[in-house]
């Protein structure tokens, strides 16, 4: 409960504007106002923008390094996709199933890697990434390199947008507490925040598995969106993509990690034809990003609180 | 009462012993000194007891409860907090965030709360929030509560540091050099307020320190470690005067 | 058994090569803690360089290593001093960050301007002749494999043991600062690794482009994580560690995809790697230090 007067009328005024957008862009489809090449990119800026808030939760919030994120989209992918097309559960199920494979995924992965510092944990993410898409690749069962095809198209407008507004309400309200200072303390020092009897081992994996469960709830949208899913989607370049948003947006903000997704999300759509250029590009923004603006775009600060003021409770 | 006892504790780093057989007692309340010249093995004896090392012989009993081989969160909330030598904060955040992190292991909600922003959450933060503020003030750091831990001069850092231990609500307080790079008159002021801490809060405090000054002006028992082995103990009369201390620090031309 | 020591034979040239790459890696990793991940790309330059010298130069293999060699040195001290040097007091990760864009980089430049069609490495520059010895087939290929690769790396313990050059890498790789004091030049041993580690990798390109056949942009990802891999087995930054590492990985892949299922291939050098850092992060060689608090 927002403890002042204003702090309600913020949160009123986030509803009323968030209400809006969700309403606007709903009309804009219903009216055929956004045509089919404007509805798959904005569902893929949909599913972006989870991608790299929910990275940004690991790499940013918690300090780990992690290069497997597109690996735990696959999880997420595979198993609502089976879900939907093999045992007929209702789609909500199989969003829910996705998340929990894939943040189930995450602690597997997470309570023996996170152990490493930093440089080892990115090359035993990027391993484990790979040997989850190479077992998908074996599995018969799964269509081997060739995946899954004919899944229905169930992701829509309202799933993307919920999706992204649940994916940032979590994350904002755990960072924002006393767990999230927590995480955040293991990024600043993990020794003294052992000291200080924080069980960072545990926040790491904390951190770790909802960063997977949000990135499954990407890959069940991704899904059923663009109807096939095969293991060759989620490749390390696939997880180096959405390491780019987040290191563009800052490493450790949330609006940054926004930003940066719809703006990779515009400039991926205008590269279409040339794919070399816009990897370049990427190579670029890593490189460049790095050497003159190692905090991103915004930096560990978020947009809101800048221009806006405080408002979410008294813990900033 | 013994609140910590190390027994016969040996720590050796690839072939190099560090501490061999060191044996301490401290009892509860009381404010004792670690000192020795540079390299003796005194930051390895506080990294052994607060779980940075697990020793490779001997005991560490605190309450008489064997602590060896705990992980060094386990150990804090057994009621154990430190300082480091070169001050380690949270350089990014604020200096009251730097204390809410020192009391999350007592957070008083639980993560779905938080998630949820359940009624339990806003209490807990105002509560957490209060008691970070009272050691704020305790340390005459409230004013500076919303700037960067980084930015804060030297001596606030080290006051900030101890305040962030003892947030941790500790039974026995370890400061590794408090006064390292402070001036006289800060050294002055930090002894009264390491006296102080003791008297108010109730804790049994060891420090290590160069600074001849503190350690005899505020210490009630002195444990003298070199080349990793306890060669006196004492009240800070005796140590000062005893021919192997002087041999130690002076080296032995000079005895 | 003859099956055995066949696959023993293959995966000693395959493994010649991860050597060769390892090396680089390791030595990079021992003087400034990067992993350099564009490492592989370079290894792939050095294929393109070797590749275009033979096609439209006409020069004869060695030459063609020669020209690799010199072109990939130069690019290694080029990516070091544009993309690393700037952030050599930054934190790992962002150096870590760069190096990922480096690699995209290379990669994706080359697919830029010789598309990202694969080509096929010259076959007359390297007349193949299999000859059968107690009932194994080996190639010259494999035979010029494994003595290129031998003499590269006693070349290279040469220089690191007896040179000047090599002593200022030991001593920066072992105390920077100390180093500085001693008036070596950090940049410009830093730069000497580089080169050092970017020509090994360049004859570990041509070496692949003769062993495979087949070269193409993309070419470097995977033999380049195999690579790491084997440094990470060996103990990084240390040297022998890399050489031994590269062989293991290399009998083990051919003793995977003979054995087992090829599809796991890859999988298997990332599992050797998980379960090296579980056991033992250091490596083979490397001794167990713990973080200075």
């Amino acid at each position: 409960m927002p403890s002042s007067k204003r702090q309600w009328l913020w949160l009123l005024i986030n509803i009323v504007v968030l209400a809006g957008i969700f309403t606007l862009v709903q009309y804009m489809i219903a009216t055929r106002m956004l045509n089919q090449y404007y509805q798959i990119n904005l569902a893929a800026m949909a599913i972006n923008i989870i991608l790299s808030v929910s990275l940004n939760l690991i790499n940013g919030f918690t300090g780990q390094l992690s290069l497997g994120h597109a690996g735990f989209m696959a999880v997420g992918a595979y198993v609502s996709a089976i879900c939907t097309k093999n045992m007929d559960l209702p789609f909500i199920i199989a969003i829910i199933a996705g998340c929990l494979a894939a943040a189930l995924a995450g602690f597997i992965i997470g309570v023996p890697t996170l152990r490493l510092r930093g440089d080892y944990l990115a090359i035993a993410t990027l391993g484990f990434g790979e040997i989850i898409r190479v077992i998908l690749q074996n599995i018969e069962e799964l269509g081997g390199p060739a995946g899954i095809v004919g899944i229905s198209r169930l992701t829509t407008w309202p799933y993307l947008f919920g999706a992204i507004v649940f994916t940032i309400i979590i994350i904002q309200n755990l960072i924002n507490s006393s767990f999230g200072r927590a995480i955040i303390s293991v990024r600043e020092d993990e020794v003294a925040a052992e000291m200080m009897g924080i069980h960072t081992t545990w926040y790491k994996v904390l951190a770790f598995m909802i960063g997977a469960g949000l990135a499954g709830l990407a890959g069940a949208l991704f899904a059923h969106y663009f109807y096939i899913i095969k293991p060759e989607t989620f490749n390390f370049l696939k997880s180096f993509d959405i390491l780019v948003m987040v290191v563009l947006g800052g490493l450790g903000s949330t609006t940054g990690a926004v930003l940066a997704a719809i703006f990779i999300t515009v400039l991926t759509a205008y590269l279409q034809a040339f794919p070399a250029v816009r990897m370049i590009i990427y190579a670029l923004i890593l490189v460049l990003v790095m050497i003159y603006r190692p905090q991103g775009m915004l930096g560990n600060k978020e947009l809101t609180r800048k221009t806006f003021g405080r408002f979410w409770g008294g813990s900033a | 009462m013994t609140i910590l006892n190390l027994q016969n504790l040996s720590k050796s780093f690839g072939g190099l012993s560090a501490l061999a057989d060191v044996n301490l007692a401290i009892e509860s309340g009381e404010l004792v000194g670690l000192i020795g010249p540079n390299g003796a093995g005194k930051t390895t004896v506080f990294n052994l007891i607060t779980g940075v090392y697990r020793p490779d012989q001997g005991h560490i009993l605190f309450d008489e409860n064997p602590m060896e081989g705990l992980l060094p969160y386990k150990i804090c909330q057994r009621g154990v907090a430190r300082t480091f030598q070169n001050i380690r904060l949270f350089k990014q955040l604020s200096v009251l965030d730097n204390v809410k992190i020192a009391l999350h292991k007592d957070v008083p909600y639980q993560l779905y709360a938080a998630i949820l922003r359940l009624p339990a959450f806003f209490r807990g933060e105002a509560s957490i929030e209060e008691e970070a503020r009272r050691y704020l003030r305790i340390f005459g750091l409230e004013e500076k509560q919303s700037e960067i831990a980084s930015s804060l001069p030297y001596g606030e850092q080290r006051r900030l540091e101890i305040a962030r231990a003892l947030a941790t609500r500790p039974r026995l307080l370890i400061l590794d050099e408090p006064a390292a790079g402070m001036n006289p008159q800060e050294t002055q002021n930090l002894m009264e307020l390491i006296r102080w801490i003791r008297e108010e809060f109730e804790l049994t405090i060891l420090l290590i320190e160069h600074d001849m000054s503190l350690v005899m002006g505020v210490c009630e028992r002195i444990y003298v470690l070199d080349y990793g082995q306890i060669i006196a103990q004492g009240i800070p009369d005796e140590i000062k005067n005893n021919p192997r201390v002087i041999e130690a620090y002076l080296g032995e031309e000079v005895s | 058994m003859v099956e055995f020591m066949q696959q023993m034979v293959n995966g000693l040239s395959l493994g010649a090569i991860y050597a060769l790459i390892a090396l680089g890696y390791t030595m990079v990793y021992g003087i400034i803690l990067l992993i350099n991940f564009a490492h592989g790309d370079i290894m792939m330059v050095g294929a393109y360089v070797g590749f275009f010298s033979i096609t439209m130069l006409g020069s004869n293999v060695f030459v063609a290593l020669l020209f690799a060699m010199l072109a990939c040195a130069a690019l290694g001290v080029l990516i070091e001093k544009i993309a690393y040097r700037p952030l050599r007091n930054s934190t790992r990760i962002a150096a870590l960050i760069t190096a990922i864009g480096a690699s995209l980089f290379l990669e994706y430049v080359t697919i830029f301007f010789l598309t990202p069609e694969q080509r096929v490495f010259p076959a007359e520059a390297f007349p193949m002749h299999q000859y059968q010895i107690m009932g194994l087939y080996i190639s010259n290929k494999d035979i010029f494999i494994i003595v290129l690769a031998v003499v590269l790396m006693v070349l290279l313990q040469y220089i690191v043991k007896r040179t000047r050059a090599g002593k200022a890498m030991r001593a920066v790789s072992l105390d920077q600062e100390a180093a500085v004091l001693m008036g070596i030049s950090v940049d410009k041993t830093i730069s000497f690794t580089f080169a050092l580690g970017s020509a090994l990798a360049a004859a570990a390109g041509v070496l692949i482009g003769i062993y495979y056949g087949t070269i193409n942009p993309l070419m470097g990802i995977i033999p380049g994580l195999k690579a790491f891999v084997a440094a990470v087995l060996g103990g990084i930054g240390i040297i022998p560690g890399a050489m031994v590492g590269g062989f293991l990985m290399g009998i083990l892949e051919t003793m995977v995809s003979g054995y087992g299922s090829s599809m796991y291939r890859d999988a298997v050098a990332f599992g050797v790697l998980i379960l090296i850092l579980l056991i033992k992060p250091t490596g083979i060689f490397g001794r167990n230090e713990s973080e200075k608090v």
